[in-house]
């Protein structure tokens, strides 16, 4: 066991802080596309996200290991780096970086099956936030079973024509770019018939009806598309491995959904409410149950936390077998945000579930939100029970489900 | 930067596994329970101690191995996995910890040579000092001890006893001084001892630096709780073990029941609850070695989050094994037992969770 980063990494972290605080209080002056993107305090320097993912990317803050020629800073990829940028950004309220499923998911699939015309065409635009990209797997009758997708590909004179369906489809009502499952090859099996295609979201024939969730906030889509038409080397892959590529960008997703740093920093601004709220005349923190479940609470955090370097620990250290710590990340991460920002909504009880613009919300209402949004976690990118069924298959070697005869 | 088990760790940690697979297998186990076999016992005992295992946390100035407590860990996830018949916790890791931090120099002189020998064992009452209860306890006075203490650790065949009183004061006793009397508790486990010992002014000697100072009493409980955290990790990770390969071998309804996703997600839930345990419990361990500030909030978080997992993991390990778990053919409860007593062991979760928030000043 070692948990220093080296001395070069001192160094490192040094020049982070002092640009977190050159940076401080910076905040946007156009709107966040995502529910998700950090709060930025009010104040301080004025800059619009684009003109920040470049001052980013020029510093090695961002896009680190991706090659200067499509759009990147071109250095090594360094795992602690990355953990110290993202852990000084945190302390110091400094704006993360933007993220969204071009950047964490299209992006690493076009740099390892990517044409060169496509990285070119694509990745930097993506880095910068001049392309956000929405996701189109899910359909009404394919969620969990991904693989029975319908929307269908014909390839007529030089140009795929997709007709079909999306649903779920995250950021759709401001993406310019869909990647997009779609069925090609309507012989083949199940699995062997499906291609990856860009779909760019101005073509004729597109109609998106945004579908509103649970929280009123976050808002997917439903995305219709009737003879739409694009070029045909607008495919990732070859004709009919799709399904390879899409498999390529789901282990991204799955990484990129739960945080424990982050949920660690809700532990913690938890604790400050229940400081400072009272309840006929007694604190929060010092009300017996509520602090006894706190504790358990922040242990579970903290063993999350653990793990996490573990899996890090693994990606500098090649051999180092962390197979189960890896695999269990989706699930344990998004449930036990789940619990956390529900236990919170508990806490602060009739005052937790005040919303949207009420008078005496607390933090924005963010516990309400995150409750439900987390909600929406644990089902989006692979549901809990499909997650299980994954631990137990591919973790613990346990015997398959007998395949039903298709129909 | 490596997170994890080093490879001398694991080594060691696999060589206690192969030793007790060979030399105390279940049925061993419950000879050595069920008809008081001691020779089978000592040879388990010998066995391990010729391992080396008594001078694991010995500072080399005495002769022993000097090694740090994530090396213990590592011991006793085996221990645990195997559920051995074998006092490690008081004798090679509590006692050490409280004589190194606590002892003055004839102290440790004598006791930590004596543990290296093999010739000191030690028993632990530290219940007093981390939850007293009304009808015990006990005073020291004039380097004599009256009172009683109940839920001494390894209090059997041993010849000395560590006792914490109210105040983190330390004191050894002699067990064949006249003045005491060894009563054994009967819990539910029975693979280690417990104990209740009455006092009648037997001779005390009193560890110096632990009159003044908290700390050694202190560090000698966060490491308990470390190693008994890291007992339930191996105990469960043995549980998790034998669910799926009997979910394998198992059929009902012409299948095997580990392809019934009732069973499968039984068994996912024990592997995701219990998979960041070894980290917890291996960075508790670390910062205990390395990082004070963060130690003690880190060996209480170890303690009862893992009581808590594993005490899951108990249960739904006995399910997927059907009727046959709850038997004692099967002795699932060996593991089951184990677990149930190290959750109430050095604080229960909800009295370690009340001293976590204290450690945090909340
Ligand atoms: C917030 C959010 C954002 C999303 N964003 C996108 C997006 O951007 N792009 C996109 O393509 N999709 C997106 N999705 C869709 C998401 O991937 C699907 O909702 C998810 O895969 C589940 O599919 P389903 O909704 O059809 O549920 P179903 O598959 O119908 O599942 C219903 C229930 O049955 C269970 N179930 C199904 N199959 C099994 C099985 N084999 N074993 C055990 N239980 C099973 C499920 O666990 C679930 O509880 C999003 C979803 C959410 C909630």
């Amino acid at each position: 066991m070692n948990l220093n980063y080296g001395p070069e990494y001192k160094n490192f972290k040094k020049e982070v802080i002092s640009f977190c605080k050159k940076w401080e209080g910076v905040h946007f002056v156009d709107e966040a596309k995502s529910p998700l993107t950090p709060i930025t305090k009010v104040g301080g320097k004025k800059i619009t996200r684009t003109e920040w993912q470049s001052i980013l990317i020029k510093e090695g803050y961002f896009a680190r290991s991706i090659p200067k020629e499509y759009g990147g800073y071109g250095g090594e990829s360094d795992v602690i780096k990355n953990r110290i940028i993202a852990t000084e950004f945190s302390n110091h309220g400094v704006p993360s970086p933007m993220s969204g499923q071009g950047i964490d998911m299209l992006v690493p699939t076009l740099l390892e099956l990517g044409t060169e015309q496509q990285k070119k065409q694509y990745i930097e635009k993506t880095l910068l936030g001049e392309i956000i990209w929405c996701q189109g797997y899910s359909e009404p009758n394919a969620g969990s079973d991904l693989a029975s997708l319908q929307t269908k590909g014909e390839l007529v004179d030089g140009n795929w024509v997709i007709n079909g369906q999306k649903i779920w489809t995250s950021t759709a009502q401001y993406s310019q770019m869909m990647f997009c499952l779609v069925r090609t090859e309507p012989e083949a099996k199940k699995h062997a018939g499906i291609s990856y295609l860009l779909i760019p979201m101005e073509t004729p024939g597109i109609e998106i009806r945004p579908l509103v969730d649970m929280t009123l906030k976050a808002g997917f889509n439903e995305v219709f598309f009737t003879n739409v038409t694009i070029p045909e080397a607008n495919i990732v892959g070859k004709r009919g491995e799709g399904w390879a590529v899409a498999n390529a960008t789901l282990t991204h997703e799955r990484g990129s959904l739960t945080n424990p740093n982050a949920t660690m920093n809700r532990v913690n601004s938890l604790i400050n409410i229940m400081k400072k709220e009272t309840i006929n005349g007694k604190k929060l923190i010092d009300i017996p149950v509520y602090r006894d479940k706190l504790m358990t609470l922040q242990a579970k955090v903290m063993a999350f936390q653990s793990n996490s370097l573990r899996v890090l620990s693994a990606k500098l250290n090649p051999g180092q077998d962390v197979k189960m710590a890896g695999m269990i990340q989706k699930y344990y991460g998004t449930e036990l945000r789940h619990e956390l920002e529900g236990f919170a909504v508990d806490v602060m009880g009739e005052i937790g579930t005040l919303y949207e613009s009420s008078p005496h919300l607390r933090d924005k209402g963010s516990w309400q939100f995150l409750y439900m949004y987390y909600l929406g976690l644990i089902i989006g990118g692979g549901t809990s029970q499909i997650q299980k069924n994954i631990i137990a298959e591919r973790g613990l070697g346990m015997p398959r489900e007998p395949k039903v005869q298709e129909v | 930067m490596y997170f994890g088990l080093s490879e001398d760790q694991e080594f060691f940690k696999d060589n206690v596994s192969k030793f007790l697979q060979d030399h105390a297998p279940l049925d061993i186990i419950k000879k050595i329970i069920e008809d008081d076999e001691h020779d089978l016992k000592n040879n388990i005992k010998n066995g391990l101690v010729n391992l080396g295992i008594n001078s694991l946390l010995i500072p080399e100035e005495y002769g022993g191995l000097g090694l740090d407590l994530l090396f213990a860990t590592a011991v006793s996830q085996s221990l645990g996995e195997n559920i051995a018949p074998f006092s490690f916790l008081s004798s090679y890791v509590m006692a050490p910890i409280a004589l190194i931090n606590g002892g003055n120099t004839e102290q440790k002189e004598k006791y930590l040579k004596g543990i290296l020998e093999n010739k000191y064992k030690f028993g632990v009452g530290f219940s007093e000092s981390i939850s007293a209860r009304n009808d015990f306890g006990f005073i020291f006075k004039d380097n004599k001890i009256n009172g009683k203490s109940i839920f001494v650790l390894d209090a059997d065949d041993v010849s000395h006893l560590l006792l914490a009183d109210e105040n983190g004061v330390i004191g050894v006793v002699d067990t064949s001084d006249k003045n005491i009397e060894i009563i054994k508790l009967t819990t539910v486990d029975k693979t280690r001892s417990y104990s209740e010992v009455i006092f009648k002014n037997a001779s005390i000697d009193v560890l110096e630096n632990s009159i003044t100072d908290i700390e050694p009493l202190k560090k000698s409980i966060d490491a308990g709780r470390i190693i008994l955290a890291a007992d339930s990790l191996g105990a469960s990770e043995a549980l998790i073990r034998k669910a799926v390969a009997y979910s394998k071998e198992r059929k009902q309804f012409g299948r095997a029941i580990g392809s019934f996703q009732a069973v499968k997600h039984m068994c996912a839930e024990m592997a995701s609850d219990l998979e960041p345990c070894y980290s917890l419990v291996w960075h508790a361990a670390h910062c205990f070695d390395n990082i004070p500030d963060e130690s003690r909030l880190m060996a209480c978080h170890a303690k009862s989050h893992v009581s808590e997992v594993s005490k899951v993991i108990s249960k739904k390990a006995t399910e997927v094994h059907g009727g046959m778990g709850f038997t004692d053919l099967m002795g699932i409860h060996y593991w089951f037992k184990r677990i149930g007593v190290n959750r109430q062991n050095l604080g229960s979760p909800e009295t370690i969770r009340e001293e976590a928030a204290k450690i945090q000043n909340l």
